[in-house]
Formats: structure tokens, sequence, C-alpha cells
């Protein structure tokens, strides 16, 4: 199926989110969307798939001028689309979602649902372009990895010839990633297009065939697959972006939190954050690697007073196991929660009322009883241009805002208070490679400052960037803490468990060869914090979590330099 | 400046609040005209041979209907052959103000995700308490008047409050808790009434004792049902509630449990606890309505009786509705329901044969219906989508009932 958008316009009040877009989608291509947060492309995908009406412009599918007024016309057009925010029902199964609004498989007169045939299908479907899913699983039991296939499974039994995937990798482990690229490259096998939105160029060169990029509302160019990611970058955000994350070393202070046996069960009861201890420095940026569900969210819940759990975290000598949400926050935490969606955005506030969410009646923005709305305002368009969030003003809901502007708030929202502790997780989850750098930038500034800094993300290369030691979290336990050199294949080997003696190993392993490079260009600083390390750890720990943690501590420590 | 008329006429056309609200008035209207000729014999017998004198019916049902709500209408707003021409307002104030704050006792925990359905409870413990410090206290005037009105709020406003608590301590659906008290607080206020603590020994029937004279609330203008000071109050609560939730740190904590708990909680905000003061306060407004029936000059007693709610804690539900949870649009809600009383009242006096007071009851359904059912009205008028909010609303699975919500702000934010 050939598709053709021609002169697509959008404009949302003063906003015009699309203007005059052409593009084309071939069949058995993977088109690529590359642009700013907030260039465009999640309208252009929602007026493609009949959610929103463009103010002009086509439709052209195979020579022919369509109009969508629903996804109902889209889907029957041969369009399916996989939203960046999925859109299951968590209660039921895999085979029920699949036959929610699908006509045909209402079988009998009273239109029952034929849960046989929708068994079937669901079966033959994942069959044919290997997208395996169990058809009886619950969706809230299954792993966003699976979820997203499902919700292309739900796409191709509608027979879709155009997918349009908005932002899938941004939730996926690499691993997924990976295996969903290998789907798509069947996908157009088949003769199937697949329209991708991503802000990870690396995914961008490794399976685009055309590339078109979008900035403002407007196309501003295409680009070949074989461009450098320096290219696309600069070409996106229309100024050269650097890459890469410039960090000086730096000496780690006093700790600053320090947490020691700490035991979290999750909703379902089961432990979660199985008996972790570790100390993060002042001037420290400590990543927690991990695939996802792992504990890593679990361990920041409990952190941040959300979540029951027993153990100790103190921070600066205050315990934060038992505290509120309310009274960690009154300690001076800046706290970016891992879903924005969920935790961390009220979709009526406005962007001004959002950035001050923890900080509402806190002196400028208000008291025990008032508010103070210049100062809210005032505070919202500060940060709407230090952060460049793209929006009409500040008082603009944050619903209406594009997915990358959204995490853009809950960022700025952390790091306006200047937190005594940075708790990121998935700090830049859906902004571009500009916004990327800015907050990879403020993050550095942070420990630059003095300040504890701790980082959860699934993304292996922004934990490498940023992280002065790497936490691995393997089944609730951290596996392992490991220098930020340590490669990609090594992480990937903790990440997955392994065996634990295997781990162990290559813990081992790890730990000799750092300390023989520091012998061999001597280096003060390692001999400086080897001492402490042993006079503190065991020192504190008398838990059973001691038994792995003064190993990894050991080689991260003399690594650090 | 031609942009800012462009889109407000641009949000005329669209499907917002506010000409939803409208629409869906003009529609029930329409209703309770057809229901007005259904109801009269003769006319249908007209229609009966509607071919053979197609004016006969056409003018008789005009005539039927223009007289009903010109009666209403007379009844309700301004009556020109009256000896007292703005007498009738009077009354539509009069009827409004306990649906005031019995709009408001919804409208406000329901900006919070609460669903107030409890308005019958905490309206008659406020009651209990109101009376008893209304005959047994004795205090001069302004100050025995002000007890009163205190007791009833903080009866209310316990009954709300447990509400909250076990809804925040235990997790009882407040809906499920509310239905349970409701029924508690009527068969109290049975066995209250017959104590000897209540009830008026000079009466046979369910009835306590009238409260004192300097318990009366004070009249501000006209005899029996007169405009009194719970207007001055109720009009006090509008605008406290207007500060509490747009301008105060309490209403922010509130509008944004309401809206993503979740993200509430995250940042900081206790969610139980802020449940508890919603309800809270919507008890005590609940009480207040308590207090205009007691001390107000509405129940010609001054006493309890079993009946005393009145279901005006349910009609709160609708008033809240209609007012799109906004306390100016509660406000306007209440006059509107007020007028369509005290107009019912005088069309079924005024017309021959009698317009049923029922025809006002549907049409207040029939509002609150196309209200509460935005796209149907939508439909029916061909209005265009609401620009704002309109993807992320059939976007996200929990979103649909954000959509209107925002186009309520904005809406109102304009009021
Ligand atoms: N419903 C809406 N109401 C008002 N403005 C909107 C709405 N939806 C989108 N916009 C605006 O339109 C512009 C384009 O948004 P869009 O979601 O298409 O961006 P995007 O390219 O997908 O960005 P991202 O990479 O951050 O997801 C943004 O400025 C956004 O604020
Ligand atoms: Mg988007």
């Amino acid at each position: 199926m050939r598709l053709e958008l021609r002169g697509i316009t959008k404009t949302f009040g003063s906003v015009a989110a699309n203007s005059a877009i052409d593009l084309t989608v071939e069949p058995g291509e993977i088109h690529c969307l590359l642009g700013e947060n907030g260039a465009g492309k999640s309208t252009l995908m929602n007026i493609l798939y009949g959610l929103l009406t463009p103010d002009s412009g086509q439709i052209v599918v195979d020579g022919q001028t369509r109009e969508f007024t629903s996804p109902g016309d889209a889907i029957k057009a041969g369009i399916g689309m996989v939203h960046q925010h999925f859109m299951l029902v968590p209660v039921f199964t895999v085979a029920e979602n699949l036959v929610l609004g699908n006509e045909e498989s209402r079988g009998g007169p009273l239109g029952w649902l034929d849960r046989r045939k929708a068994k079937a299908d669901v079966k033959e479907v994942s069959a044919r372009y290997g997208l395996p899913v169990d058809p009886e699983a619950l969706i809230e039991d299954l792993p966003v990895g699976v979820q997203q296939r499902v919700e292309i499974v739900k796409a191709l039994m509608r027979d879709a010839e155009v997918l349009i995937l908005d932002e899938p990798t941004a939730v996926l482990t690499p691993q997924e990633t990976e295996e969903l690229f290998t789907v798509m490259r069947g996908l157009k096998a088949a003769g199937k297009s697949v329209v991708f939105i991503t802000h990870k160029l690396n995914e961008v060169r490794a399976i685009a065939d055309r590339i078109t990029v979008i900035r403002r509302g407007a196309v501003v160019g295409s680009a070949e697959p074989t461009a450098s990611a320096r290219e696309l970058a600069s070409l996106m955000v229309g100024r050269d972006v650097r890459l890469v994350v410039e960090k000086e070393p730096r000496e780690p202070g006093e700790v600053a939190l320090s947490v020691r046996g700490l035991k979290v069960t999750d909703d379902r009861g089961f432990l979660a954050v199985d008996d972790v201890s570790f100390d993060l420095h002042a001037g420290e940026v400590l990543g927690v690697a991990g695939v996802q569900g792992n504990g890593q969210t679990e361990l920041v819940e409990a952190l941040t007073g959300l979540r029951a759990a027993t153990g100790s975290a103190e921070l600066f000598g205050r315990q934060l196991v038992g505290a509120s949400p309310r009274a960690v926050l009154r300690q001076g935490l800046g706290h970016v929660p891992e879903d924005r969606q969920h935790d961390g955005l009220v979709p009526d506030f406005s962007i001004a009322e959002n950035l001050v969410l923890d900080q509402f009646d806190n002196k400028p923005f208000g008291g025990l009883l008032t508010l103070d709305l210049d100062a809210i305002a005032k505070n919202g368009a500060d940060r709407l241009a230090e952060f460049d969030i793209r929006a009409e003003s500040e008082r603009t809901p944050a619903g209406a805002l594009s997915g990358g502007n959204q995490q853009k708030v809950v960022v700025a929202r952390a790091l306006q208070r200047d937190p005594s502790l940075l708790i990121a997780s998935q700090p830049t989850r859906g902004v571009d490679v500009g916004a990327m750098e800015f907050i990879h930038k403020r993050i550095v500034e942070q420990r630059d400052a003095g300040k504890p800094v701790l980082i959860v993300s699934t993304e292996l290369d922004e934990i490498t960037a940023l992280s002065d030691r790497i936490a691995v979290m393997y089944r609730g336990k951290i596996v392992g803490i490991v220098p930020p050199d340590t490669s990609n294949e090594e992480l990937g080997l903790l990440m997955a468990g392994g065996s634990g003696d295997e781990a162990e190993a290559s813990l081992e392993a790890e730990a000799v060869e750092p300390v023989a490079e520091a012998v061999a260009e001597p280096d003060i600083e390692a001999e400086a914090v080897e001492p402490v390390v042993e006079s503190e750890t065991p020192a504190e720990t008398g838990q059973p979590a001691a038994e792995e943690t003064p190993a990894a501590d050991q080689s991260s420590e003399s690594a650090d330099e | 400046m031609s942009d800012r008329l462009k889109r407000i006429l641009a949000g005329i056309g669209s499907a917002n609040t506010v000409t939803v609200t409208v629409l869906a008035f003009v529609l029930s209207v329409v209703i309770g005209g057809v229901l007005m000729i259904l109801s009269d014999q003769h006319l249908l017998s007209q229609w009966g041979y509607f071919f053979q004198h197609p004016t006969d019916a056409l003018s008789g049902s005009w005539d039927k209907v223009a007289n009903g709500y010109t009666a209403m209408f007379h009844g309700a707003v301004y009556d020109p052959h009256a000896k007292q021409a703005l007498r009738p307002i009077e009354n539509t104030v009069v009827d409004a103000t306990p649906l005031v704050f019995a709009g408001l006792a919804v409208a406000l925990p329901f900006r919070a995700g609460l669903f107030n359905i409890g308005g019958q409870s905490q309206l008659i413990i406020g009651a209990v308490c109101a009376t008893w410090v209304g005959f047994t206290v004795s205090a001069p005037m302004p100050l025995h008047v002000l007890l009163v009105v205190i007791a009833g709020m903080i009866g209310g406003a316990l009954v709300g409050g447990l509400t909250g608590l076990l809804k925040a301590r235990f997790g009882a659906h407040e809906v499920i808790s509310s239905i349970m008290l409701n029924n508690i607080a009527l068969g109290v206020l049975a066995w209250l009434i017959k104590t000897k603590a209540f009830h008026d020994p000079n009466r046979q029937d369910a009835i306590s004792k009238p409260v004192k004279d300097t318990a009366l609330l004070p009249a501000i203008h006209g005899s029996s049902p007169e405009l009194n000071f719970s207007t001055v109050l109720a009009i006090l609560a509008v605008l406290l509630v207007w500060w509490v939730m747009s301008r105060s740190t309490l209403g922010f904590r509130l509008r944004a449990l309401g809206s993503n708990p979740d993200a509430a909680r995250t940042a900081g905000i206790s969610v139980s606890r802020n449940q508890v003061y919603a309800m809270l306060l919507a008890g005590a407004l609940m009480g207040l309505v308590a207090v205009t029936q007691i001390s107000g000059t509405l129940s010609a007693s001054h006493a309890m009786t079993t009946t005393l709610d009145n279901g005006i804690g349910f009609t709160g539900i609708t008033v809240a509705l209609l007012g799109r949870g906004k306390p100016v649009g509660v406000a306007l809600a209440a006059l509107l329901f007020g007028a369509l009383d005290a107009g019912g009242v005088a069309m079924e006096a005024a017309t021959t044969p009698t317009v049923p007071h029922d025809v006002v009851t549907v049409v207040q359904a029939v509002i609150v219906v196309f209200v509460a059912a935005p796209k149907l009205v939508q439909e029916i008028f061909r209005l265009r989508d609401v620009r704002r909010g309109d993807i992320k609303g059939s976007g996200t699975g929990a979103a649909p009932s954000v959509a209107p919500a925002t186009a309520v702000d904005s809406a109102a934010e304009a009021v």
C-alpha cells in the first residue's frame, strides 16, 4: 500500500503543530520520522490514524483520497497504530483485548465474543510474524515489551498494511528493541510498511530505509540512514549537538545516602528489593542499571517515601525509611518519577502549576493558606524558557504537551529546587537529543556542585555516560557495583544475572584489572579511597548483604579514577 | 482584540460547557412544552383531528405552552400584574439558597475526586445539632443564631468527615459508606424525634420542639417565606469555596488529588488527609442547608420533622452537575432550579386546566441528563469538538473524563 500525506496542516490555538506537511510512505519500507519534542510527529500520526482531523490537507491511499473521521476508518483503510501510551485494558486477557472493538470476532447473533476464534486468530498472527504472546495472560501481569507486542498483534490482526509506531522503544530494553526490530524487518519482508518514531539516533541508523526530519511543524529535509548520528542530530535540532556527556573526574565527598539492608515488597507481596545496601556520596552520580522490573522501581519508591520498606536508608543521617513522601521532599529531595503520565503530572493543571506541585506551599509560591499565583506564573515562564519547553504559554495544561515536553516539565520541577538529593528515574525518556544534552548537563552540574545523584535508567548508554559508579540490579539484589568504563557486554551479563557465581567471577576479574592500571599510572586518589572503603564498609554493614557488597564496592572505588 | 473575539465565537460554536449547558436548557424547555401538551386531554383530542383542523391543535398547543411558561416566568422572575412585581424573584432566591449550599457540598469534594452522595445524613445530623442548640441554649439574638449556624456546620462536618475517614483509613468507598450513613441518620432522626429530649410535648405527631425566636435567621426583606440571612451566607459560601478552590493551597491539593492522585502523592500531597478535609468541608456546607431549614422561614414550625431533608441532599448532586462543579456555576444552577421550583408552583396555580408541577421536575431532570451527556447535545446541534485535549482524551483510557474538565476550566476561568 502506498500512503501519501499532502499538505497536512493542524493548529492548536496559536501553535502550528503541522504546517503543510508532505510525506510519502512506500510499500515495504521502514520510514523514520525524526524531530524535536513538539515538532508535530505525534500530531501527524494521530491525523493519519483518524484521531485528529486536519485543518487542511489530504490523505491519499493507493491514489485515492480518503477522509478519516475516526480510527475505525483508518483501520479499515489498513492503517494500524501503536501509541506511546498503550491502550490496553489491564484487567483483560490478551485475547480479550485483541477482540475489543473488533467487529468480526463477535460471533453469535447477540454479539457474543467468540473467544475460541479470538484465541485462534491470536495464535495465527503471532506465529506468522514471530510475535509470541500468550492469549490467556492478563495484560497487567505482562512486561512492557510484551504489552507492546500485544499492541502490534492487535494492529496486525486487523490487517494493517501500514503500521505506525510512536516512540515504541522509549520503554523497551535493548533486547526487546532488538526483538522489535526483527519483527519490523519481518513486516517489511511481507511488503508492509512501518512508520517509526524515535529519538534514538542509533536505532534510526540501524533500521530506517528512509528518514524524514520535521522541525517546528514543517518537513525540513530527509536523510540517508548512512548519515552519522551527529549529522542527524544537527538536522533535527538545527544546531550542533554534543552527543557525549562532558564530565570531569571528581573526587566524591562524604557519604550522603547510606542504605543498609533495605527490603521492599511490591504490590503483589513479593520481595522486590531484597536486602540492598550501598552508599551514595556527595558529588557522585550512582547509576542503577538493570532490566526493567528487577526492583529498581520499588527501590526508588522506598527511598522517596512512596512505599513501605524495612531496613535503613539515611540521608545525611536522617532516616528515610518510614518517612512520608512529604517528609522526604522536605529534606530537599528532587524526584523525577519513572512514569511521567502516571506519577509525574496532573494533566488538567497548567505547566506552571505542575512545576510547583511539590513546592506550592513553600515560600515564594505559597504559604500555609494562600497561593501566590504571580510567583507561580513567573516561575512557570522562567522554566519554560530555561528548559525550552515548547508550549503556547505556561498556562497550557500539561496534558496538551507533547510527550518529550511533558518530560521536560517533570525534570525541570526536580532540578529547579536545587535538590539536596536528586533521584531521577529514566530522566530523559522521550526527550530529543537537544533536550537530552541539556538534561545530562544539568545532572552533571548537580554532581559538580557536590550533590548526591541517583540515576535509574534502562538505557545503558545513559548510565555509563552519567555515572561515577554503576550498581546493577538483578532480581531485587545489587549484584555488583562497577566503574562506568565497564563494557556493555559485562554490564549485560550482570543485568541478565547469569548465575550468581558467574557475576561474581566477572566482578572479581574486573576488580583486578583497574587496580593494576592504577598501579601502572600511580595515582594518589586510589590509595586515598581504598582505606575508606575498608574501614567503613565492614563496620557498618554487619548485615548479611555484606557478602556481595564489599567486593563490588572495592572494585568500583578503586576504579574510580 | 479581534483575535480574542474570533476565539470566543469559535468557542460558542464548539461543544464547550457553556454552550452545551445553554442548549441543554433549550432542549429541556422544548420537552417540557411537549409534556404540557400531553398532560392536557382536550388538546390531545384536538391533535386527534389534526388533519381536519390543524389550526385547532397548533394554536391550542401554542397557547397552552405559552401560558404555562408565562405563568412560570411570572412565578419565578417578575410579575407585572402583581402588587409586588419583584416578589417572584425573591421566591426564587429563597428556593435557591439551600440548593447553593447543597450544590457546593457536592461540587467541592467532586473536584477532589470524591462523590458526596451522603448529603442526606450530613443534613440530618446537622439539623439535629442545630435544633438542639436552637431550643436548649439561651443567648441573645445574634449570638444564638451564630451558635446554631456553627452547630449545624459541625454536625454535618462530623458525618462528612466520618465518610472521609472511612475512606482514607479503611478504603471504604465513599458512595457505599454514604448510603449506609444515610440510612443510619434516618433511623437516628426517627428515634431522636420521639425522645423526651427532642419531642415537642404539645404535639401528637413526630416533631421536635421548635427553636427559640433568638435562633431564627434574621429577615432581610419581605414576609413569609422571606429573604433572610441565609442568602447572605450562601453568597459568602460561594465566594469562599471559589477562593479555596482557586487561590488556596488546600484547593490546589484537592484539585491535584481529583485529577491525578498518583502524581499528587508522588509530589508529597497526602491523599487520605486531604480527602478527609474535602469531606469535612462538604459536610459543613450540608449542615448549612439544615440551618436554612430549621432556623430559616422555609419550615413554618422551625422544628425537626422526619422529612426535613426534603431530598435536598440529592438535589445537590444535580445542581453540582449542572454547575459543572464550579462555585459560580453552582450558584447559577441553584438559581435556575429555584426559579423552576418557584415557577412550577405558580404555574400549577395559574393554569386551567392545571399544568402539574411535575413538569418542572421532569424539566430539571432532562437538563441534567443532557448536561451529563454532552455528546448527545453535540450530536443534536452538530457542534464541533472542543479544541483542547481531544486526542489526549481519546488517547489514554482514563482520560475521557478529563477532557470535559479541561474545557470547564477554560470556560469557567473566563467567567
Ligand atoms: N491536544 C492538544 N492541544 C493543544 N496543543 C497540542 C495538543 N496536542 C499537541 N499540541 C501541541 O502541538 C505540538 C506538537 O505536538 P506533538 O505531540 O505532535 O509533538 P511530537 O513531535 O510528537 O513531540 P514528542 O517528541 O515530544 O513526542 C506541541 O507544541 C504540542 O504542545
Ligand atoms: Mg510524540
